[in-house]
């Protein structure tokens, strides 16, 4: 069974039409990539997946909980990197406390993060940021982890760092959908790639069939990448 | 006259002020928040409501206020009014008064939060209620602490507009005795009593803002 299913959705901002009937599914332990130009729909597709939108038409078929890293990381300033990541499972979920912080903990360790519990949100860098809302998303356990261009507002040296994660997730089955502009990443992490353009989708498959692909745009798009 | 007795006879008059400052700030301070919700609120008559109050209470003078406040039930509804009002007229009328100003502050405050946060506390599940006092609020809280002591710092020096309704602050009886006695005095000594409460206030807020400076 899929853990995510969309069906024939639309969307449009005051006339404009972003998505144009989308339809995908993404299973269990699978990674999908989105791709396309600027513009194309991809943040409100998956806005509207997460709810932070309500689409006009079509259906969301979620099994179990999802998550949402965020380009800009959205972390709370005012609580530290260990409270960020403990407070919703604590008071949403009301989980255990012992548990909760023996899980964040090894969150931490695995972000490379140990020596930052204690720290706040301004004193790390950017990287250091994403990887703490990376550990926030995953300390709800969810069972999809959305990103929405996870990199593109950190500088160059430090997009490796976030890339790695990431990478190290889907390595341990977590499933994924991840908005990007990176195509090598794209190439070696996904699954499945999802070109869109325009609202629509206009190329999906392998990494083999969509960078492969015959579609004009595509080709357009990826020779716009390469210049 | 000696000074000493001067700030014996003053210092009934302080404590007055005081409880004024303190009783507003406890009232208008809540009420401020309720009325932002309100000028905030989606509810268009609600919004309105608001919005009118707050025009009112900060185009018209305090003075002004404290005596509708105080003359108010009686000439519209006959009522005979007590001294012992007095002091909860003054009461009413500041906290209505400066809840306005607050509401303006807390609004521009809550409106200046990026919404990212919001987006952020909806996905990891917040409750609305949660989301508003755990995540929102206390970077507010933040962000307006400025504006607020300036608030504060007025209301120290319109604690002595109580005079109007005869109620016996600090300057109302600095008055008094500056006539019967024939003497500048009392009107030294009440100035120094308003520069000293200021600068108190002024080191409390600027202790309270430092200890937020912990994040950014
Ligand atoms: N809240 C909104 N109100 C009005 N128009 C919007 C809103 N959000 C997005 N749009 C419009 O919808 C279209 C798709 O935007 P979207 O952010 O989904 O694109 P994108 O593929 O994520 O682009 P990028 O790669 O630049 O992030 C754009 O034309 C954008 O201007
Ligand atoms: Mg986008």
């Amino acid at each position: 069974m899929s853990l995510l299913e969309v069906k024939n959705l639309k969307k449009s901002f005051d006339g404009l039409e972003v998505l144009k009937d989308i339809s995908l599914t993404v299973e269990q332990g699978e990674v999908l990539a989105i791709i396309g130009p600027s513009g194309s729909g991809k943040s409100t597709l998956l806005r509207c997946c997460t709810n932070l939108e309500t689409a006009e038409a079509g259906e969301i078929h979620y099994d179990g909980e999802f998550g949402l890293v965020f380009q800009n990381f959205n972390l709370f300033p005012h609580f530290s990197v260990l409270k960020n990541i403990t407070d919703a499972p604590l008071r949403v979920q009301k989980r255990k406390k012992d548990e909760v912080f023996t899980e964040a903990r090894e969150l931490l360790r695995k972000m490379g993060l140990s020596d930052k519990a204690d720290a706040y949100p301004y004193q790390l860098s950017g990287g250091q940021q994403q990887r703490v809302s990376i550990a926030r998303a995953l300390a709800m356990n969810p069972q999809v982890l959305f990103f929405d261009e996870p990199t593109s507002a950190l500088d160059p040296e430090l997009t490796g760092e976030i890339l790695k994660v990431i990478k190290d997730l889907a390595a341990e089955h977590m499933t994924m959908v991840i908005v990007t502009h990176e195509m090598n990443f794209a190439k070696n992490v996904a699954d499945h790639i999802i070109f869109m353009d325009k609202g629509v989708i206009a190329e999906q498959g392998t990494p083999e069939q969509v960078f492969g692909s015959e579609n004009e745009r595509m080709r357009e798009f990826l020779g716009r990448l390469s210049n | 006259m000696d000074i000493l007795s001067i700030v014996t006879q003053l210092g009934s008059g302080m404590l007055v002020s005081i409880e004024i400052f303190v009783c507003t700030l406890v009232f208008s301070l809540p009420l401020g928040l309720v009325i932002s919700f309100a000028r905030m609120s989606k509810i268009k008559p609600l919004q309105w409501l608001a919005k009118v109050y707050i025009s009112v209470m900060r185009g018209t003078p305090l003075m002004l206020q404290l005596m509708v406040v105080y003359f108010g039930p009686y000439y519209l509804f006959g009522v005979r009014i007590s001294t012992a009002y007095r002091m909860i007229a003054v009461m009413i009328g500041f906290a209505i008064n400066y809840a306005a100003y607050f509401a303006e502050i807390y609004r521009g405050g809550i409106e200046s939060m990026p919404v990212g946060q919001y987006e952020a506390a909806k996905l990891l599940g917040y409750s609305r209620v949660q989301t508003f006092f755990h995540i929102i609020f206390p970077q507010v809280v933040k962000r307006i602490l400025p504006s607020v002591t300036n608030e504060v710092i007025t209301l120290v020096k319109d604690t002595s507009l109580a005079f109007v309704l005869a109620v016996a602050e600090m300057f109302t009886i600095a008055k008094q005795m500056a006539a019967s006695q024939t003497t500048m005095v009392p009107f030294v000594a009440a100035a120094v009593f308003y520069y000293v409460f200021n600068l108190i206030v002024a080191v409390g807020m600027e202790k309270l803002e430092s200890k937020l400076n912990y994040y950014r």
